[in-house]
């Protein structure tokens, strides 16, 4: 366990860009489910497949892993240490010098949390460890489960509502994850700060979208339907 | 104007406290908010009552030992100013006011609002000096500092130790006041030299006292009687991870 509070914080920012990295590289694989169907999914299952037989993104994986568990755990430990050395009051309007997601991070991190370990069920455990029906080039069907899984509104609810968590998360995480690295320069305190917005509404909203186009397009037979019977 | 205060009192460090309501009138809106707990204090020891203990000194806003929270606020409601500094004319007549004393696990309470702030002391002793040899002042001009990195320095120099930023942080941490020093001095060539081993000092000793970590909210610098920015713990920080890489 690490003792000292600037290195569990370094752990949290390390863990917590590299995250970051990987969002992006997620988000830019992701788009490819904007294409029409038929590319879609030949595209699609083919990059699924390049991905997961490929032994550099395996070790990289493993750091993702790693980065996961390592950022939840330290969390708790962190808020847990918070908790006993920070001080309560009676009459407390401390919050107006604070922003809410700021000092909400453990609840936004849990959502996410939560939302991970769905996820991870949804797609990775079911790609990587069931025999899941193969698409017409003979690659296992990951397009199809994308689809099929945003054709149920409440899935698409919990991912738009998990993003919108993360957007808040990243918010407040990008800024402090840099200003723990020790970027005190005002010039480039600045450039953070207007990158880390851009990137937490880029990231989020580009994630949030997926979802909400898949339903709408992929699934536009039965929203006629239902719009129809109203 | 009449006014009624609900104050913590708390006999020793290890008593339990509790809220005591008092009604003041005939206060004067011009009074400053120290000199209503002094008419308050007058008036109980008229009566035989023992008086309500709070920290207090210079009573202009430059020496940090007043401070408590005013309605679940460091200082009270407006921002740049020492408790001392607070003025009635901020309330309205008929007001009810919540007075604590600043808490954090590492701020021991004394008696009711006065707090042992004693961790800052040792968390200076630790490194926020520099090492001079004793003889006549050196010539003034023989280390030249832009009027900017004096300015700078001087920024960060002007926290006051009020303690208002661990009672203010939601993680009792002391980031703020810690690095507004090992800012300070690492900004001017004369800090600069034992910057790496005073930063790794200093820390370890805030760490040993239990303050929290830092979780960059920002509250400790919103509340800051004298406005000490964030970006001395970013430099703290910078300092810190050097130290760490470069060796103390």
């Amino acid at each position: 366990m690490i003792k000292l509070t600037l290195l569990r914080k370094l752990l949290m920012a390390l863990t917590g860009l590299f995250l970051c990295l990987f969002l992006v590289i997620h988000l830019l694989g992701n788009l490819q489910l904007f294409l029409p169907k038929e590319i879609a999914q030949e595209q699609f299952n083919a990059y699924s497949q390049a991905l997961s037989g490929n032994l550099f993104i395996k070790v990289v994986a493993i750091g993702l892993y790693v980065s996961i568990l390592a950022h939840a755990i330290y969390a708790v430990v962190i808020t847990i240490y918070n908790r006993k050395s920070g001080g309560k009051y009676a009459v407390d309007e401390r919050k107006v010098a604070s922003p809410w997601y700021s000092r909400s991070m453990g609840l936004l991190g849990t959502v996410i949390f939560v939302f991970i370990v769905i996820h991870f069920q949804n797609f990775w455990y079911y790609y990587k460890f069931t025999d899941m029906p193969l698409d017409p080039w003979g690659r296992k069907d990951l397009y199809s489960a994308v689809v099929n899984l945003f054709g149920n509104v409440w899935y698409v609810v919990i991912y738009v509502v998990s993003m919108v968590a993360m957007g808040y998360h990243l918010l407040h995480g990008v800024a402090s994850a840099v200003r723990t690295l020790g970027v005190y320069h005002q010039k480039y305190v600045r450039v953070v700060n207007v990158a880390g917005v851009v990137y937490s509404v880029v990231i989020s909203a580009g994630f949030a979208i997926i979802p909400i186009y898949v339903y709408l397009v992929q699934h536009q037979e039965r929203l006629l339907t239902l719009l129809q019977l109203k | 104007m009449k006014l009624k205060l609900n104050i913590w009192r708390q006999e020793s460090a290890t008593a339990k406290g509790a809220f005591k309501t008092y009604t003041l009138e005939n206060l004067e809106k011009d009074m400053s908010f120290l000199e209503m707990l002094d008419v308050l204090n007058e008036q109980l020891v008229t009566k035989g009552e023992r008086p309500v203990v709070f920290d207090h000194d210079c009573r202009e806003g430059i020496c940090g030992t007043c401070g408590v929270m005013i309605n679940g606020r460091a200082h009270g409601p407006i921002g740049g100013i020492t408790t001392c500094q607070l003025h009635l004319r901020s309330f309205n007549d008929g007001d009810e006011i919540t007075v604590e004393p600043f808490r954090a696990s590492t701020f021991p309470i004394i008696k009711d609002l006065k707090i042992n702030r004693s961790a800052f002391d040792r968390i200076i002793s630790a490194g926020g000096y520099i090492s001079a040899s004793t003889g006549s002042a050196p010539e003034a001009n023989s280390i030249l500092i832009t009027h900017d990195v004096a300015e700078s320095a001087f920024d960060s120099a002007a926290c006051i130790g009020c303690g208002a930023c661990v009672a203010t942080c939601k993680n009792g941490s002391a980031a703020l006041f810690t690095s507004a020093k090992i800012s300070h001095l690492a900004k001017l060539p004369q800090g600069r030299a034992e910057a790496r081993i005073r930063v790794v000092k200093m820390v370890e000793q805030m760490d040993k006292e239990g303050f929290g970590h830092c979780t960059n909210t920002e509250a400790c610098e919103a509340e800051c009687p004298m406005g000490v920015s964030v970006l001395n713990i970013a430099q703290m920080n910078w300092e810190y991870n050097k130290a760490l890489l470069l060796g103390a």
